[in-house]
């Protein structure tokens, strides 16, 4: 394993991300005041609490996963897809490096800075509504797992994206999509059945769901079904990437 | 044993574009190769496969004894690669795209050493300047700077100095010198005959994929070359004279000068004879120079027999 080389990576990374410290600390904290002002004020106050928890304080988790997901996919396709753009990247490709150090540093690099953004809404919430925290050990675990896997999907992205319109393209087209119907700002039990049955399709339900039931203890499925689906989506992601390196696609001639 | 060995390597690109045809070198320790070849003639691609930046078709090769594909991380740890285009992060401050060059290869931090080598190559100053600030020439010197800062004991150079200008190129020249001496082996493209001639121990002519020779560069100057002996007369003559005519003569329009073509590899070059014959015609001579083809010439008239 070659350690220097994923702490450089790393490190490189982070620098980045810290030389717009700023920006990246701002943005969330005002969006997230805006989705309060909006959803949490201005709707919640006329719609009564959710499983037992008040409306503001239930979109909570669903508003971290919103976040963080985004912005793993953004922060690690970025990371990888810039290389690509300048060319930078026949330093990595001639580097005695191997796939899963490459991975190591970029996505560890991502993951941690989402990490930093969740946390930081989390606070930011904790302004607005009371939060009383039922398994912060579990949340802590399902606010990086989900860090990880994402940023995974956003390094294959980065990878897969020829240029910066389709860097864009599958957070747009699929991401947005999913995280706003997998139950972000509502229970699946408000839909009506058929809607239901349906949504059990999309995989951001089992995260939202196990997030959510770590901070209030009540879930839309099962515990166990929310960390299977982030272990397989995990372990796709993975073998994707694997793949990748193994062929070169899209990376190496 | 040769530290670069490269064996029947191919390279087939996808749309069945073959830009190695088979390519055999070996190449030793401590030496100076540099490779010639007009745009397209497969240098980068032979240097990017064993840097590992393109996979072989099939063919192997082997750097210090390792592998290029099974045995990468040895090979790799041996190569440094500054590639024909310039490509570095522009808003990265120098002493941090250098700092993370080192890591990627698995040293450690050794801020002695960069600062060595940032000197060396006069850069020191604008260590904390970013990329983007500094002129193409300062860019190339900070390619050179990473390529360097892991010690490498095989140096690629593709294409340094093109686009250069005479002084970072002299500069550039100087540099490779000091590597030289520190024993690393260098291999170099490039498109300026003169840098060849100047500072290669070894030249490899390639064109479409193929390497048409690989020889020492004084040999291959000797082998191949023409030798021009040029007569300047005290009087000017109005033609050749035909007691001259076997010679194949070429008279200077002004008529104070012959040239005499020989060829060095020959059995005698004819030139006692031609001076005897001179002296027998009456002719007294001013002055005698001899000039040698250049590598430039060599190399022309190669590639154009492989067009042929």
């Amino acid at each position: 394993m070659n350690f220097p080389a994923i702490k450089a990576i790393y490190i490189y990374e982070m620098k980045r991300f810290f030389r717009t410290l700023m920006e990246s600390f701002l943005s969330p904290v005002i969006s997230t005041s805006l989705y309060f002002v909006v959803f949490g004020a201005a709707i919640g106050s006329r719609i009564d609490q959710v499983d037992g928890v008040t409306y503001g304080a239930f979109i909570v988790p669903g508003l971290i996963m919103l976040s963080v997901m985004t912005q793993s996919i953004s922060n690690a396709s970025f990371g990888i897809y810039f290389p690509k753009f300048i060319g930078t990247i026949f330093e990595l490709l001639s580097a005695p490096v191997n796939f899963l150090e490459i991975v190591m540093g970029y996505v560890g690099a991502a993951a941690t800075k989402s990490l930093f953004i969740g946390v930081v809404i989390l606070i930011t919430a904790e302004f607005f509504v009371d939060l009383d925290i039922q398994h912060p050990w579990a949340m802590m675990a399902f606010l990086v797992l989900t860090c990880l896997s994402f940023s995974l999907f956003g390094f294959i992205i980065g990878i897969w994206a020829k240029n910066f319109q389709q860097l864009q393209l599958i957070p747009l087209l699929v991401i947005t999509p999913l995280v706003f119907l997998g139950g972000s700002f509502y229970s699946i039990s408000m839909l009506p059945p058929v809607w239901q049955t349906i949504t059990l399709f999309n995989p951001v339900v089992y995260l939202i769901s196990g997030f959510r039931w770590s901070f209030f203890g009540t879930a839309d499925v099962a515990i166990g079904f929310s960390l299977l689906a982030i272990a397989v989506f995990t372990g796709i992601c993975l073998a994707i990437i694997w793949f990748i390196f193994k062929t070169g696609y899209r990376i190496k001639s | 044993m040769p530290i670069v060995e490269v064996n029947d390597l191919r390279k087939v690109y996808k749309g069945g574009f073959e830009a190695l045809k088979g390519v055999t070198l070996n190449i030793e320790e401590g030496e100076i190769l540099a490779l010639l070849g007009p745009n397209g003639a497969g240098k980068t691609t032979l240097i990017s496969t064993l840097c590992g930046i393109t996979t072989p078709s099939s063919g192997s090769a082997s750097v210090g004894g390792f592998d290029i594909q099974t045995g990468f991380r040895g090979a790799r740890q041996l190569i440094g690669l500054v590639p024909q285009e310039v490509a570095l992060e522009p808003f990265e401050k120098v002493l941090n795209t250098v700092r993370f060059s080192r890591g990627l290869f698995g040293k450690k931090r050794d801020d002695t050493l960069i600062e060595r080598i940032l000197r060396q190559l006069s850069l020191w100053d604008k260590k904390d300047s970013r990329i983007m600030e500094l002129s193409g020439g300062m860019k190339r010197r900070v390619l050179i700077a990473k390529a360097l800062c892991h010690e490498p004991r095989v140096l690629f150079l593709d294409e340094p100095t093109a686009g250069v200008d005479v002084e970072l190129r002299k500069d550039m020249w100087k540099i490779v010198e000091g590597l030289k001496a520190d024993g690393v082996t260098i291999i170099l493209t490039t498109h300026y005959i003169e840098e060849a001639e100047a500072i290669a121990d070894r030249v490899g002519v390639i064109s479409k994929g193929e390497l048409l020779l690989v020889e020492e560069k004084a040999s291959l100057m000797a082998r191949m070359g023409k030798k021009t002996l040029r007569i300047d007369l005290q009087e000017p003559v109005k033609a050749v004279p035909d007691a001259l005519s076997d010679y194949d003569l070429e008279l200077t329009a002004d008529g104070a000068s012959l040239s005499y073509h020989y060829d060095t590899r020959g059995e005698g070059t004819g030139i006692t004879r031609l001076l005897q014959a001179l002296a027998k015609e009456g002719l007294s001579l001013r002055d005698i120079q001899t000039t040698q083809s250049s590598l430039e010439e060599i190399f022309v008239g190669l590639v154009q027999e492989d067009a042929a």
